[in-house]
Protein backbone atom coordinates (compact mmCIF):
# COMPACT_ATOMS: atom_id res chain seq x y z
CA UNK A 1 0.00 0.00 0.00
CA UNK A 2 1.23 3.47 -0.85
CA UNK A 3 0.07 6.27 1.41
CA UNK A 4 0.73 9.86 0.48
CA UNK A 5 0.04 12.30 3.27
CA UNK A 6 0.01 16.10 3.10
CA UNK A 7 2.63 16.00 0.39
CA UNK A 8 3.94 19.31 -0.89
CA UNK A 9 6.76 20.15 -3.23
CA UNK A 10 8.09 23.61 -3.87
CA UNK A 11 10.89 24.44 -6.28
CA UNK A 12 13.18 27.36 -5.80
CA UNK A 13 13.15 29.62 -8.80
CA UNK A 14 14.63 33.02 -9.45
CA UNK A 15 11.15 34.46 -8.95
CA UNK A 16 10.79 32.93 -5.49
CA UNK A 17 9.17 29.54 -5.05
CA UNK A 18 7.11 27.51 -7.46
CA UNK A 19 4.63 25.15 -5.87
CA UNK A 20 4.35 21.98 -7.92
CA UNK A 21 2.31 20.04 -5.37
CA UNK A 22 0.40 21.26 -2.39
CA UNK A 23 -1.08 19.10 0.33
CA UNK A 24 -1.69 15.99 -1.71
CA UNK A 25 -3.34 13.09 0.10
CA UNK A 26 -4.05 9.76 -1.46
CA UNK A 27 -3.77 6.05 -0.88
CA UNK A 28 -3.03 3.43 -3.50
CA UNK A 29 -4.24 -0.02 -2.51
CA UNK A 30 -2.37 -3.20 -3.29
CA UNK A 31 -3.42 -4.86 -6.52
CA UNK A 32 -5.20 -1.92 -8.08
CA UNK A 33 -4.43 0.15 -11.14
CA UNK A 34 -4.50 3.72 -9.98
CA UNK A 35 -4.58 6.61 -12.41
CA UNK A 36 -3.32 10.12 -11.95
CA UNK A 37 -4.55 12.46 -14.64
CA UNK A 38 -4.06 16.13 -15.23
CA UNK A 39 -3.07 18.66 -17.83
CA UNK A 40 0.59 19.34 -18.36
CA UNK A 41 2.01 21.31 -15.48
CA UNK A 42 -0.52 19.90 -13.04
CA UNK A 43 2.24 18.21 -11.05
CA UNK A 44 1.70 14.60 -12.17
CA UNK A 45 5.34 13.86 -12.95
CA UNK A 46 6.52 15.48 -9.74
CA UNK A 47 4.00 13.44 -7.76
CA UNK A 48 5.09 10.14 -9.24
CA UNK A 49 8.75 11.00 -8.62
CA UNK A 50 7.96 11.81 -5.01
CA UNK A 51 6.69 8.26 -4.59
CA UNK A 52 10.09 6.69 -5.24
CA UNK A 53 11.87 9.75 -3.89
CA UNK A 54 13.58 10.67 -7.16
CA UNK A 55 12.20 14.01 -6.02
CA UNK A 56 12.36 14.70 -2.33
CA UNK A 57 9.12 16.31 -1.14
CA UNK A 58 9.33 19.65 0.63
CA UNK A 59 6.91 18.44 3.28
CA UNK A 60 4.57 15.56 3.94
CA UNK A 61 5.03 11.82 3.98
CA UNK A 62 5.18 8.92 1.56
CA UNK A 63 4.67 5.59 3.27
CA UNK A 64 5.16 2.41 1.26
CA UNK A 65 4.29 -0.85 2.99
CA UNK A 66 4.81 0.81 6.32
CA UNK A 67 8.22 2.30 5.44
CA UNK A 68 8.27 6.05 5.50
CA UNK A 69 10.46 6.95 2.54
CA UNK A 70 11.75 10.17 4.08
CA UNK A 71 13.20 8.39 7.11
CA UNK A 72 15.10 5.70 5.19
CA UNK A 73 18.88 5.90 5.02
CA UNK A 74 20.43 6.34 1.60
CA UNK A 75 21.20 2.64 1.38
CA UNK A 76 17.76 1.58 2.55
CA UNK A 77 16.20 3.91 -0.01
CA UNK A 78 18.19 2.29 -2.83
CA UNK A 79 17.02 -1.14 -1.70
CA UNK A 80 13.43 0.07 -1.37
CA UNK A 81 13.49 1.42 -4.93
CA UNK A 82 14.16 -2.07 -6.26
CA UNK A 83 10.59 -3.01 -5.41
CA UNK A 84 9.22 0.01 -7.28
CA UNK A 85 9.66 -0.25 -11.03
CA UNK A 86 9.25 2.74 -13.30
CA UNK A 87 8.65 3.21 -17.00
CA UNK A 88 8.83 6.42 -18.97
CA UNK A 89 7.48 8.19 -22.01
CA UNK A 90 10.95 8.08 -23.61
CA UNK A 91 11.56 4.40 -22.65
CA UNK A 92 15.06 5.21 -21.33
CA UNK A 93 16.69 1.95 -22.31
CA UNK A 94 20.46 1.57 -22.22
CA UNK A 95 21.30 2.02 -25.90
CA UNK A 96 24.61 0.19 -25.74
CA UNK A 97 23.16 -2.93 -24.13
CA UNK A 98 21.17 -5.70 -25.71
CA UNK A 99 17.54 -6.22 -24.77
CA UNK A 100 18.46 -9.13 -22.50
CA UNK A 101 21.20 -7.16 -20.76
CA UNK A 102 18.84 -4.23 -20.27
CA UNK A 103 16.46 -6.50 -18.40
CA UNK A 104 19.36 -7.95 -16.42
CA UNK A 105 20.45 -4.50 -15.26
CA UNK A 106 18.14 -4.19 -12.23
CA UNK A 107 19.10 -7.76 -11.32
CA UNK A 108 22.78 -6.80 -11.40
CA UNK A 109 21.90 -3.98 -9.03
CA UNK A 110 20.14 -6.48 -6.78
CA UNK A 111 23.27 -8.69 -7.01
CA UNK A 112 21.36 -11.65 -8.41
CA UNK A 113 23.79 -14.31 -9.74
CA UNK A 114 24.22 -13.98 -13.49
CA UNK A 115 22.74 -17.32 -14.50
CA UNK A 116 19.64 -16.73 -12.43
CA UNK A 117 19.33 -13.18 -13.78
CA UNK A 118 19.43 -14.36 -17.39
CA UNK A 119 16.79 -16.97 -16.63
CA UNK A 120 14.52 -14.38 -15.03
CA UNK A 121 15.11 -11.93 -17.90
CA UNK A 122 14.10 -14.59 -20.42
CA UNK A 123 10.90 -15.31 -18.49
CA UNK A 124 10.03 -11.64 -18.60
CA UNK A 125 10.80 -11.38 -22.31
CA UNK A 126 8.40 -14.24 -22.78
CA UNK A 127 5.77 -12.39 -20.75
CA UNK A 128 6.06 -9.22 -22.81
CA UNK A 129 6.09 -11.19 -26.05
CA UNK A 130 9.62 -10.41 -27.23
CA UNK A 131 11.35 -13.72 -26.66
CA UNK A 132 12.95 -13.55 -30.11
CA UNK A 133 14.51 -10.13 -29.54
CA UNK A 134 16.86 -10.87 -26.66
CA UNK A 135 20.05 -10.07 -28.55
CA UNK A 136 18.71 -7.03 -30.39
CA UNK A 137 19.76 -3.54 -29.44
CA UNK A 138 17.14 -0.90 -28.55
CA UNK A 139 17.84 1.05 -31.76
CA UNK A 140 16.54 -1.95 -33.71
CA UNK A 141 13.15 -1.94 -31.97
CA UNK A 142 9.95 -0.02 -32.56
CA UNK A 143 8.51 2.30 -29.91
CA UNK A 144 6.04 -0.28 -28.68
CA UNK A 145 8.73 -2.95 -28.47
CA UNK A 146 11.00 -0.58 -26.55
CA UNK A 147 8.26 0.05 -24.03
CA UNK A 148 7.73 -3.71 -23.66
CA UNK A 149 11.42 -4.12 -22.88
CA UNK A 150 11.16 -1.23 -20.41
CA UNK A 151 8.23 -2.96 -18.73
CA UNK A 152 10.14 -6.24 -18.53
CA UNK A 153 13.11 -4.39 -17.07
CA UNK A 154 10.96 -2.56 -14.54
CA UNK A 155 9.46 -5.84 -13.38
CA UNK A 156 12.67 -7.86 -13.24
CA UNK A 157 13.61 -7.36 -9.61
CA UNK A 158 10.59 -8.78 -7.80
CA UNK A 159 8.75 -5.53 -8.37
CA UNK A 160 5.65 -4.87 -6.32
CA UNK A 161 4.75 -1.48 -7.71
CA UNK A 162 5.02 -0.13 -11.22
CA UNK A 163 5.02 3.60 -11.87
CA UNK A 164 4.14 4.55 -15.43
CA UNK A 165 5.03 8.11 -16.35
CA UNK A 166 3.16 8.94 -19.57
CA UNK A 167 4.21 5.51 -20.75
CA UNK A 168 1.97 5.50 -23.81
CA UNK A 169 2.10 9.17 -24.74
CA UNK A 170 4.74 8.67 -27.43
CA UNK A 171 2.94 5.73 -29.02
CA UNK A 172 0.29 5.45 -31.73
CA UNK A 173 -3.25 4.38 -30.74
CA UNK A 174 -2.84 0.71 -31.66
CA UNK A 175 0.45 0.37 -29.84
CA UNK A 176 -1.01 2.26 -26.88
CA UNK A 177 -3.81 -0.28 -26.74
CA UNK A 178 -1.40 -3.21 -26.76
CA UNK A 179 0.80 -1.66 -24.06
CA UNK A 180 -2.27 -1.00 -21.91
CA UNK A 181 -3.36 -4.60 -22.39
CA UNK A 182 0.08 -5.72 -21.28
CA UNK A 183 -0.10 -3.54 -18.18
CA UNK A 184 -3.46 -5.04 -17.37
CA UNK A 185 -2.02 -8.52 -17.78
CA UNK A 186 0.91 -7.64 -15.52
CA UNK A 187 -1.55 -6.39 -12.92
CA UNK A 188 -3.74 -9.48 -13.11
CA UNK A 189 -1.14 -12.21 -13.51
CA UNK A 190 1.69 -10.89 -11.37
CA UNK A 191 -0.41 -8.90 -8.93
CA UNK A 192 1.70 -5.80 -9.49
CA UNK A 193 0.11 -2.58 -8.27
CA UNK A 194 0.26 -0.02 -11.05
CA UNK A 195 0.20 3.74 -10.92
CA UNK A 196 -0.49 5.36 -14.25
CA UNK A 197 0.31 8.99 -14.93
CA UNK A 198 -1.29 10.39 -18.05
CA UNK A 199 -2.96 13.36 -19.64
CA UNK A 200 -5.20 11.11 -21.70
CA UNK A 201 -8.59 10.19 -20.31
CA UNK A 202 -8.68 7.18 -22.63
CA UNK A 203 -5.81 5.58 -20.76
CA UNK A 204 -7.53 6.05 -17.40
CA UNK A 205 -10.78 4.82 -18.86
CA UNK A 206 -9.41 1.63 -20.31
CA UNK A 207 -7.29 0.27 -17.46
CA UNK A 208 -7.66 2.13 -14.18
CA UNK A 209 -9.78 1.12 -11.22
CA UNK A 210 -9.58 4.46 -9.47
CA UNK A 211 -8.16 7.79 -10.49
CA UNK A 212 -7.13 11.09 -9.03
CA UNK A 213 -7.54 14.26 -11.06
CA UNK A 214 -4.70 16.65 -10.44
CA UNK A 215 -5.03 20.36 -11.04
CA UNK A 216 -2.52 23.02 -10.08
CA UNK A 217 -0.76 20.70 -7.67
CA UNK A 218 -3.94 19.70 -5.86
CA UNK A 219 -6.09 16.61 -6.03
CA UNK A 220 -9.28 18.04 -7.50
CA UNK A 221 -11.13 14.77 -7.45
CA UNK A 222 -10.50 11.15 -6.51
CA UNK A 223 -13.00 8.47 -7.40
CA UNK A 224 -13.49 5.06 -8.98
CA UNK A 225 -13.14 5.56 -12.71
CA UNK A 226 -16.73 4.59 -13.51
CA UNK A 227 -17.96 7.19 -11.07
CA UNK A 228 -15.54 9.78 -12.32
CA UNK A 229 -16.83 9.24 -15.80
CA UNK A 230 -20.50 9.14 -15.01
CA UNK A 231 -20.48 12.01 -12.65
CA UNK A 232 -17.43 14.23 -12.76
CA UNK A 233 -17.64 16.72 -9.94
CA UNK A 234 -14.75 19.02 -10.64
CA UNK A 235 -14.49 21.39 -13.58
CA UNK A 236 -11.12 19.99 -14.51
CA UNK A 237 -12.44 16.42 -14.63
CA UNK A 238 -15.29 17.51 -16.88
CA UNK A 239 -12.87 19.30 -19.10
CA UNK A 240 -10.57 16.30 -19.37
CA UNK A 241 -13.45 13.97 -20.10
CA UNK A 242 -14.87 16.21 -22.79
CA UNK A 243 -11.50 16.84 -24.38
CA UNK A 244 -11.19 13.08 -24.76
CA UNK A 245 -14.07 13.26 -27.21
CA UNK A 246 -12.71 16.21 -29.16
CA UNK A 247 -16.12 17.78 -29.38
CA UNK A 248 -16.87 19.25 -32.76
CA UNK A 249 -16.73 22.99 -32.81
CA UNK A 250 -19.94 23.67 -34.66
CA UNK A 251 -22.69 22.59 -32.37
CA UNK A 252 -25.47 25.06 -32.62
CA UNK A 253 -28.51 25.53 -30.42
CA UNK A 254 -30.56 22.76 -28.89
CA UNK A 255 -29.79 20.73 -25.81
CA UNK A 256 -26.76 18.52 -25.79
CA UNK A 257 -26.39 15.49 -23.61
CA UNK A 258 -23.56 13.15 -22.89
CA UNK A 259 -24.41 9.49 -22.53
CA UNK A 260 -21.93 7.58 -20.47
CA UNK A 261 -20.97 3.97 -20.89
CA UNK A 262 -19.09 2.68 -17.92
CA UNK A 263 -19.07 -1.03 -18.24
CA UNK A 264 -22.56 -2.00 -19.33
CA UNK A 265 -22.78 -4.71 -21.89
CA UNK A 266 -21.64 -3.60 -25.28
CA UNK A 267 -24.07 -5.94 -27.02
CA UNK A 268 -27.13 -3.77 -26.42
CA UNK A 269 -27.93 -1.36 -29.25
CA UNK A 270 -28.60 1.54 -26.89
CA UNK A 271 -28.78 4.39 -29.36
CA UNK A 272 -30.79 2.48 -31.95
CA UNK A 273 -33.32 1.43 -29.33
CA UNK A 274 -33.50 4.98 -28.10
CA UNK A 275 -34.28 6.36 -31.53
CA UNK A 276 -36.76 3.65 -32.34
CA UNK A 277 -38.74 3.93 -29.16
CA UNK A 278 -38.74 7.72 -28.97
CA UNK A 279 -39.20 8.25 -32.68
CA UNK A 280 -36.86 11.19 -32.28
CA UNK A 281 -34.24 12.21 -34.83
CA UNK A 282 -31.06 12.38 -32.80
CA UNK A 283 -27.87 13.94 -33.93
CA UNK A 284 -24.77 12.10 -32.83
CA UNK A 285 -22.23 14.90 -32.47
CA UNK A 286 -19.35 12.84 -31.32
CA UNK A 287 -18.87 9.34 -30.13
CA UNK A 288 -15.97 7.69 -28.46
CA UNK A 289 -16.59 4.27 -27.07
CA UNK A 290 -14.56 1.20 -26.81
CA UNK A 291 -15.17 -2.38 -26.02
CA UNK A 292 -13.16 -3.80 -23.18
CA UNK A 293 -13.88 -7.46 -22.72
CA UNK A 294 -17.52 -7.23 -23.78
CA UNK A 295 -18.20 -4.12 -21.76
CA UNK A 296 -18.70 -0.71 -23.24
CA UNK A 297 -16.69 2.23 -22.01
CA UNK A 298 -16.79 5.77 -23.26
CA UNK A 299 -19.29 8.36 -24.18
CA UNK A 300 -21.55 9.59 -26.91
CA UNK A 301 -22.55 13.19 -27.26
CA UNK A 302 -25.96 13.73 -28.69
CA UNK A 303 -27.79 16.80 -29.86
CA UNK A 304 -31.44 16.52 -28.84
CA UNK A 305 -34.23 17.53 -31.20
CA UNK A 306 -35.29 21.18 -30.99
CA UNK A 307 -38.84 20.04 -30.22
CA UNK A 308 -39.01 20.09 -26.43
CA UNK A 309 -41.56 17.33 -26.16
CA UNK A 310 -39.37 15.01 -28.16
CA UNK A 311 -36.32 16.03 -26.13
CA UNK A 312 -38.16 15.28 -22.89
CA UNK A 313 -39.17 11.91 -24.26
CA UNK A 314 -35.55 11.07 -24.92
CA UNK A 315 -34.34 12.04 -21.46
CA UNK A 316 -37.22 10.17 -19.89
CA UNK A 317 -36.34 7.07 -21.88
CA UNK A 318 -32.76 7.31 -20.68
CA UNK A 319 -33.87 7.74 -17.08
CA UNK A 320 -36.31 4.87 -17.29
CA UNK A 321 -33.70 2.55 -18.74
CA UNK A 322 -31.04 3.49 -16.23
CA UNK A 323 -28.69 4.87 -18.83
CA UNK A 324 -26.37 7.42 -17.33
CA UNK A 325 -26.24 10.79 -19.00
CA UNK A 326 -25.64 14.39 -18.21
CA UNK A 327 -26.57 17.65 -19.82
CA UNK A 328 -23.56 19.41 -21.14
CA UNK A 329 -23.05 22.79 -22.63
CA UNK A 330 -22.91 23.06 -26.36
CA UNK A 331 -19.16 23.40 -26.43
CA UNK B 1 66.02 16.46 -53.26
CA UNK B 2 68.66 17.96 -51.05
CA UNK B 3 71.65 15.92 -49.91
CA UNK B 4 70.71 16.57 -46.30
CA UNK B 5 67.33 14.92 -46.76
CA UNK B 6 68.98 11.80 -48.17
CA UNK B 7 71.49 11.83 -45.36
CA UNK B 8 68.75 12.19 -42.73
CA UNK B 9 66.84 9.31 -44.25
CA UNK B 10 69.92 7.06 -44.57
CA UNK B 11 70.97 7.76 -40.99
CA UNK B 12 67.46 6.91 -39.83
CA UNK B 13 66.83 10.35 -38.34
CA UNK B 14 63.48 10.77 -40.10
CA UNK B 15 62.35 7.28 -39.16
CA UNK B 16 63.30 8.02 -35.56
CA UNK B 17 61.40 11.29 -35.82
CA UNK B 18 58.25 9.48 -36.87
CA UNK B 19 58.61 7.06 -33.99
CA UNK B 20 59.27 9.89 -31.49
CA UNK B 21 56.22 11.80 -32.64
CA UNK B 22 54.01 8.74 -32.35
CA UNK B 23 55.57 7.82 -29.00
CA UNK B 24 55.13 11.30 -27.49
CA UNK B 25 51.58 11.56 -28.79
CA UNK B 26 50.33 8.22 -27.51
CA UNK B 27 52.16 8.21 -24.18
CA UNK B 28 51.00 11.79 -23.50
CA UNK B 29 47.47 10.87 -24.51
CA UNK B 30 47.53 7.89 -22.18
CA UNK B 31 48.55 9.96 -19.17
CA UNK B 32 46.25 12.81 -20.20
CA UNK B 33 43.32 10.39 -20.08
CA UNK B 34 44.51 8.95 -16.81
CA UNK B 35 44.10 12.42 -15.33
CA UNK B 36 41.54 13.98 -17.64
CA UNK B 37 38.93 11.22 -17.69
CA UNK B 38 38.38 11.19 -13.91
CA UNK B 39 38.27 15.00 -14.03
CA UNK B 40 35.65 14.81 -16.77
CA UNK B 41 33.59 12.38 -14.70
CA UNK B 42 33.95 14.65 -11.67
CA UNK B 43 32.81 17.65 -13.71
CA UNK B 44 29.79 15.77 -15.06
CA UNK B 45 28.77 14.22 -11.75
CA UNK B 46 29.11 17.36 -9.63
CA UNK B 47 27.46 19.70 -12.15
CA UNK B 48 24.14 21.29 -11.23
CA UNK B 49 22.19 18.72 -13.25
CA UNK B 50 24.61 15.86 -12.55
CA UNK B 51 24.10 12.65 -10.58
CA UNK B 52 25.51 14.16 -7.42
CA UNK B 53 25.44 17.94 -7.65
CA UNK B 54 28.18 19.68 -5.65
CA UNK B 55 28.29 23.22 -7.00
CA UNK B 56 31.35 24.34 -5.01
CA UNK B 57 33.48 21.38 -6.12
CA UNK B 58 32.32 21.78 -9.70
CA UNK B 59 33.32 25.43 -9.65
CA UNK B 60 36.79 24.75 -8.23
CA UNK B 61 37.57 22.00 -10.77
CA UNK B 62 36.07 24.04 -13.58
CA UNK B 63 38.16 27.13 -12.81
CA UNK B 64 41.29 25.00 -12.45
CA UNK B 65 40.64 23.39 -15.84
CA UNK B 66 39.90 26.75 -17.45
CA UNK B 67 43.16 28.25 -16.20
CA UNK B 68 45.24 25.55 -17.87
CA UNK B 69 43.10 25.65 -20.98
CA UNK B 70 43.54 29.39 -21.39
CA UNK B 71 47.34 29.45 -21.44
CA UNK B 72 48.69 29.12 -24.99
CA UNK B 73 50.67 25.89 -25.29
CA UNK B 74 54.01 27.49 -26.22
CA UNK B 75 53.89 29.50 -22.99
CA UNK B 76 52.57 26.67 -20.81
CA UNK B 77 55.28 24.43 -22.26
CA UNK B 78 58.20 26.62 -21.20
CA UNK B 79 56.52 27.51 -17.91
CA UNK B 80 56.15 23.86 -17.02
CA UNK B 81 59.73 22.85 -17.76
CA UNK B 82 60.67 23.06 -14.06
CA UNK B 83 57.85 20.63 -13.27
CA UNK B 84 59.13 18.35 -16.01
CA UNK B 85 62.59 18.49 -14.51
CA UNK B 86 61.17 17.67 -11.09
CA UNK B 87 59.44 14.57 -12.42
CA UNK B 88 61.90 13.26 -15.03
CA UNK B 89 65.13 14.77 -13.76
CA UNK B 90 65.73 16.71 -16.95
CA UNK B 91 64.07 19.47 -18.91
CA UNK B 92 65.22 18.05 -22.23
CA UNK B 93 64.14 15.06 -24.27
CA UNK B 94 60.92 13.34 -25.09
CA UNK B 95 59.98 12.28 -21.56
CA UNK B 96 60.29 15.83 -20.25
CA UNK B 97 58.12 16.96 -23.15
CA UNK B 98 55.56 14.31 -22.29
CA UNK B 99 55.15 15.90 -18.85
CA UNK B 100 54.40 19.32 -20.34
CA UNK B 101 52.13 17.77 -22.96
CA UNK B 102 50.13 15.98 -20.28
CA UNK B 103 49.76 19.16 -18.24
CA UNK B 104 48.42 20.91 -21.32
CA UNK B 105 46.26 18.09 -22.65
CA UNK B 106 44.67 16.69 -19.46
CA UNK B 107 42.35 19.69 -18.94
CA UNK B 108 41.45 19.52 -22.62
CA UNK B 109 40.61 15.84 -22.27
CA UNK B 110 38.56 16.64 -19.15
CA UNK B 111 36.33 19.00 -21.13
CA UNK B 112 36.05 16.58 -24.05
CA UNK B 113 35.01 13.79 -21.68
CA UNK B 114 32.60 16.07 -19.84
CA UNK B 115 30.79 16.86 -23.06
CA UNK B 116 30.68 13.17 -24.04
CA UNK B 117 29.09 12.31 -20.70
CA UNK B 118 26.61 15.10 -21.16
CA UNK B 119 25.32 13.35 -24.27
CA UNK B 120 24.05 10.49 -22.11
CA UNK B 121 20.40 11.35 -21.64
CA UNK B 122 19.09 12.32 -18.23
CA UNK B 123 16.29 9.83 -18.75
CA UNK B 124 18.56 6.79 -18.75
CA UNK B 125 20.20 7.98 -15.56
CA UNK B 126 16.82 8.60 -13.99
CA UNK B 127 15.78 5.08 -14.97
CA UNK B 128 18.90 3.65 -13.33
CA UNK B 129 18.18 5.69 -10.21
CA UNK B 130 14.62 4.40 -10.12
CA UNK B 131 16.01 0.86 -10.04
CA UNK B 132 18.04 1.69 -6.97
CA UNK B 133 21.45 2.02 -8.63
CA UNK B 134 24.10 3.76 -6.53
CA UNK B 135 25.99 6.77 -7.90
CA UNK B 136 29.12 4.65 -8.42
CA UNK B 137 27.15 2.05 -10.35
CA UNK B 138 25.55 4.72 -12.51
CA UNK B 139 28.99 6.08 -13.37
CA UNK B 140 30.51 2.69 -14.16
CA UNK B 141 27.56 0.92 -15.77
CA UNK B 142 25.53 3.70 -17.33
CA UNK B 143 27.56 6.86 -17.86
CA UNK B 144 30.80 5.36 -19.18
CA UNK B 145 29.38 2.52 -21.33
CA UNK B 146 26.67 4.75 -22.82
CA UNK B 147 29.19 7.51 -23.59
CA UNK B 148 31.79 5.10 -24.98
CA UNK B 149 31.37 5.78 -28.72
CA UNK B 150 31.45 9.52 -28.07
CA UNK B 151 34.49 9.14 -25.80
CA UNK B 152 36.31 7.31 -28.59
CA UNK B 153 35.51 10.08 -31.07
CA UNK B 154 36.74 12.56 -28.46
CA UNK B 155 39.97 10.65 -28.00
CA UNK B 156 40.66 10.86 -31.74
CA UNK B 157 40.30 14.64 -31.58
CA UNK B 158 42.49 14.76 -28.48
CA UNK B 159 45.18 12.61 -30.11
CA UNK B 160 45.38 14.90 -33.12
CA UNK B 161 45.58 17.94 -30.87
CA UNK B 162 48.34 16.35 -28.79
CA UNK B 163 50.21 15.47 -31.97
CA UNK B 164 50.10 19.15 -32.91
CA UNK B 165 51.40 20.10 -29.47
CA UNK B 166 54.19 17.53 -29.72
CA UNK B 167 55.54 19.24 -32.81
CA UNK B 168 55.83 22.46 -30.84
CA UNK B 169 57.57 20.59 -28.05
CA UNK B 170 60.17 19.62 -30.64
CA UNK B 171 61.35 23.21 -30.79
CA UNK B 172 62.41 23.41 -27.14
CA UNK B 173 64.23 20.17 -26.65
CA UNK B 174 61.91 17.39 -27.66
CA UNK B 175 62.42 15.16 -30.65
CA UNK B 176 60.07 14.12 -33.39
CA UNK B 177 59.03 15.48 -36.75
CA UNK B 178 58.59 18.98 -35.32
CA UNK B 179 62.21 19.10 -34.29
CA UNK B 180 63.39 17.81 -37.69
CA UNK B 181 61.25 20.32 -39.59
CA UNK B 182 62.54 23.22 -37.52
CA UNK B 183 66.20 22.45 -37.03
CA UNK B 184 67.00 20.76 -40.33
CA UNK B 185 64.39 22.35 -42.54
CA UNK B 186 63.64 25.85 -41.32
CA UNK B 187 66.98 26.78 -39.80
CA UNK B 188 69.06 25.37 -42.66
CA UNK B 189 66.75 26.56 -45.44
CA UNK B 190 65.78 23.09 -46.68
CA UNK B 191 62.17 23.47 -47.76
CA UNK B 192 61.92 19.87 -48.88
CA UNK B 193 62.59 18.65 -45.34
CA UNK B 194 59.77 20.84 -44.03
CA UNK B 195 57.41 19.45 -46.64
CA UNK B 196 58.41 15.87 -45.96
CA UNK B 197 57.60 16.42 -42.26
CA UNK B 198 54.26 17.99 -43.18
CA UNK B 199 53.43 15.04 -45.39
CA UNK B 200 54.40 12.51 -42.72
CA UNK B 201 52.29 14.31 -40.11
CA UNK B 202 49.31 14.33 -42.43
CA UNK B 203 49.67 10.59 -42.93
CA UNK B 204 49.89 9.92 -39.20
CA UNK B 205 46.82 12.10 -38.52
CA UNK B 206 44.86 10.32 -41.27
CA UNK B 207 45.71 6.93 -39.83
CA UNK B 208 44.68 8.00 -36.30
CA UNK B 209 41.48 9.61 -37.56
CA UNK B 210 40.33 6.73 -39.76
CA UNK B 211 41.18 3.97 -37.29
CA UNK B 212 39.58 5.88 -34.43
CA UNK B 213 36.35 6.52 -36.28
CA UNK B 214 36.22 2.93 -37.41
CA UNK B 215 36.49 1.73 -33.81
CA UNK B 216 33.87 4.28 -32.71
CA UNK B 217 31.45 3.09 -35.39
CA UNK B 218 32.05 -0.55 -34.54
CA UNK B 219 31.37 0.00 -30.83
CA UNK B 220 28.27 2.15 -31.23
CA UNK B 221 25.15 0.01 -30.97
CA UNK B 222 22.88 2.90 -31.86
CA UNK B 223 23.85 2.75 -35.52
CA UNK B 224 22.51 -0.28 -37.33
Amino acid sequence: MIQIENLSKTYKTSAGGFTALSDVNLTVNDGEIFGIIGLSGAGKSTLVRCINFLEVPTSGKVVIDGDEMGTLSKKELLIKRRSIGMIFQGFNLLEQRTVLKNICFPLEIAKVPKEQAVKRARELLELVGLADKESSYPSQLSGGQKQRVAIARALAAETKYLLCDEATSALDPDTTRSILDLLKKVNKELGVTIIVITHEMKVIESICDRAAVLDGGNVAELAPVSELFANPKSDIARKLILSAVNTAEEIKGGRVIRIIFDGETSYKPVIANLILSCQAPLNILKADTQDVGGKAFGQIIIGLPDDEVLAERVTKYLDDNGIKFSETEAV
Amino acid sequence: MSELLIKLWDSGTIQKGIWETVYMTFVSAFFSYLIGLPLGILLNVTAKDGIHPMPWLYRIVSIFVNIFRSIPFVILMVAMLPVAKLITGTSLGNNAMIVTLVIAAAPYVARMAESSFKEVGGGVIEAAKSMGASDMRIICQVLIPEAKPSLIVGSVISLVTILGYSAMAGTIGGGGLGMIAVSFGYQRFNDDIIWICVLLTIIIVQIIQETGMLIARKTDKRIR
